[in-house]
């Protein structure tokens, strides 16, 4: 009869080789076109179940080098994209670039840090991880727990764009954009002018409610400005991969709904809180976690209308 | 704020704010940097849900006896906050008609925030304001209260609890250039009082300061540096020379700071604001009772 010892012994070993399977193992990724792959996140909020893997992450491979976008929701996320990328080239990583400030985006560069490798973002971004990254480490702490949590580290970009940029990865051209204030004040989008591909990070949502963190009026006006982008697809921030410019009509109407709500409201004199119970309702039966976070844009966006 | 509070982080507001007027920037700088180091890291503080209420009355109301308010004052929030920076919050007087006793001021307490007193109102004695409506940051799951000081010397406390919110908001600027442009804007808006007619004298309105209120407890993560607290800290508001309302505001008021309120107009012609800054600005704007206005 084996010792309990012995017993307590393997089982420790067994979920250590399980712990580290599942911190060495693969992001699932796609080839959405030559050379470009993508990670399609779930459709959720951030949990320890997820391991904050919410978000479309993605990288393009170049003739000398690798250009990766976003990095994921934590730092073992982070290391599983770079696993991916190293199951398809050994070329160095040349960009980290980050579509925005936003945990499930961000957490996983910690990953990527090494010399040659340039982390990109606008020019807000540092300004947005400085007031905010704190704030995120403690929140998801709750959802996420500190097994997760405790390894992430804020890592903030170096190269800055304001304006657009333009990326050299041998062969390949990205052109980087940043846009003023609209899913939040640090958007960038990504185009792989190659493919005619598109990382729009969260200025474009499909399937999952379009949150809002920056200005509703400045999102719209940017969207009349993405459409007419020269791009065939978009990888949007969440959601699924899609035909562009086709992919912002949701995305579109669901924010003049809800500014004209909220503009109807404030006419009416009707305090914040009616805004989120009653705004943009008649979009809920078309998004997903739409009780998530339409009140919370809800909220957001009459706070900045009735500045109008 | 002008009340003193023992806990280590609002004692380093409060003293940063003590320096404001005679320090240099980069001394104000400094000085808030050293301060808030010493203090340690308050968002950390802030994670903890341990019951801070003791402590609260100790440093905010010198220990005085609570009182139960569920008579006295109402507090209503959303049971979550949808947006962690802007939390809606109504307080409403519950005095009976007949009651000889008067509101002397409410404060509104929020436990579990980095500077839990989020704002004192005064209300003015003949201004019978019932109904006070803002707007604050939530870091945390938390007792919220309103602490009622009425004519009798006594404090009455009543409490809701406000669950934080996910996803990736936060207590922090959306649109942090918008803000700073908007920096002193004001606007008055008088809303139409249904079921009470106009020779009742009921009135309600609201005043908008154009504020970033940035709260000063964010560190840089380059530079290890803590932002400069920077915030609303006294309103007024009359209408002609009778007070309506006062605010000791602290940093827990939402960016753009939003008051909505009922009164009963005196007769008066005019409204009038001013409202303070921690760098020493000072906004004044005076409107027609009758029209909304910027």
């Amino acid at each position: 009869m084996a010792h309990p010892a012995w017993i307590l012994a393997a089982l420790a070993m067994i979920a250590t080789i399980t712990a580290s399977f599942a911190q060495q193992q693969e992001l699932p990724v796609n080839s959405i076109a030559n050379g470009v792959f993508v990670h399609n996140g779930q459709t959720a909020q951030m949990t320890r179940e997820n391991a904050g893997a919410i978000a479309n992450v993605g990288f393009i491979v170049g003739q000398d080098a690798v250009a990766v976008i976003d990095t994921g929701g934590s730092l073992r996320g982070g290391r599983q994209l770079l696993a991916a990328i190293r199951a398809r080239t050994d070329k160095p990583i040349r960009y980290v670039i980050n579509t925005h400030g936003h945990p499930d985006h961000v957490f996983g560069n910690g990953a990527f840090v090494q010399d040659g490798t340039t982390f990109v973002g606008h020019a807000n971004l540092p300004r947005a991880l400085a007031a905010r990254g704190q704030f995120y480490l403690d929140a998801f702490r709750r959802t996420m727990g500190d097994q997760l949590i405790d390894e992430i580290r804020i890592v903030p970009p170096t190269l800055l764009v304001s304006g657009t940029l333009q990326l050299d990865l041998g062969g390949r051209i990205l052109i980087v954009r940043a846009w003023p204030a609209a899913h939040s004040d640090c958007d960038l989008t990504v185009l792989d002018d190659e493919t005619g591909t598109l990382f729009a990070g969260d200025l474009v949502f499909l399937a999952h409610t379009p949150v809002l963190d920056g200005s509703i009026r400045g999102w719209l006006s940017v969207i009349g400005e993405l459409g007419a982008l020269p791009a065939e697809r978009v990888v949007p921030g969440h959601g699924p991969v899609s035909r562009w410019p086709a992919a912002l009509a949701d995305q579109r109407r669901y924010l003049e709904t809800l500014a004209s709500d909220v503009r109807g409201l404030i006419a009416r004199g009707e305090p914040i809180g009616a805004a989120a119970d009653t705004a943009a309702n008649s979009e809920r039966s078309r998004w997903e976690l739409f009780d998530d976070f339409n009140a919370r844009n809800a909220t957001a966006a009459f706070s900045e209308i009735e500045w109008e | 704020m002008g009340i003193a509070c023992a806990l280590p982080y609002i004692a380093c507001v409060a003293s940063i704010r003590a320096k404001v007027v005679t320090m240099s920037g980069y001394l104000f700088r400094l000085f808030g940097v050293v301060g808030l180091l010493l203090c340690g890291a308050p968002m950390a503080l802030a994670a903890e849900t341990r019951d801070l209420w003791p402590g609260l009355v100790q440093d905010i109301f010198n220990g005085r006896p609570m009182n139960d308010g569920s008579d006295v004052i109402g507090i209503e929030m959303p049971s979550r906050a949808e947006d962690a920076a802007i939390v809606p919050v109504t307080l409403r007087t519950k005095l009976a008609a007949g009651d000889s006793r008067q509101v002397l001021s409410i404060t509104l307490v929020i436990d579990q925030n980095p500077a839990p007193m989020a704002a004192k109102f005064q209300l003015g004695p003949n201004a019978n304001v019932s109904e006070i409506s803002t707007r604050v940051r939530v870091n945390n799951y938390t007792d919220v209260r309103a602490v009622a000081e009425l004519s009798d010397g006594k404090l009455y406390m009543t409490k809701t609890y406000v669950k934080a919110s996910g996803g990736c908001s936060a207590p922090a600027a959306k649109n942090a250039d918008e803000a700073k442009a908007r920096l002193g804007q004001m606007r008055y808006r008088q809303f139409a009082k249904t079921g009470e007619g106009p020779a009742s004298g009921a009135r309600e309105a609201q005043i908008m300061i154009g504020h970033p209120n940035n709260s000063g407890l964010q560190m840089d993560q380059v530079t290890h540096l803590y932002v400069p607290a920077f915030f609303i800290n006294e309103l007024r508001l009359w209408q002609d020379d009778s007070l309506v309302l006062t605010m000791e505001g602290g940093i827990s008021i939402s960016e753009d700071p939003n008051i909505r309120f009922t009164y009963v107009s005196n007769g008066a012609k005019r409204f009038r604001a001013e409202a303070k800054d921690t760098e020493g600005h000072v906004f004044q704007r005076e409107w027609k009772v009758e029209d909304s206005g910027t």
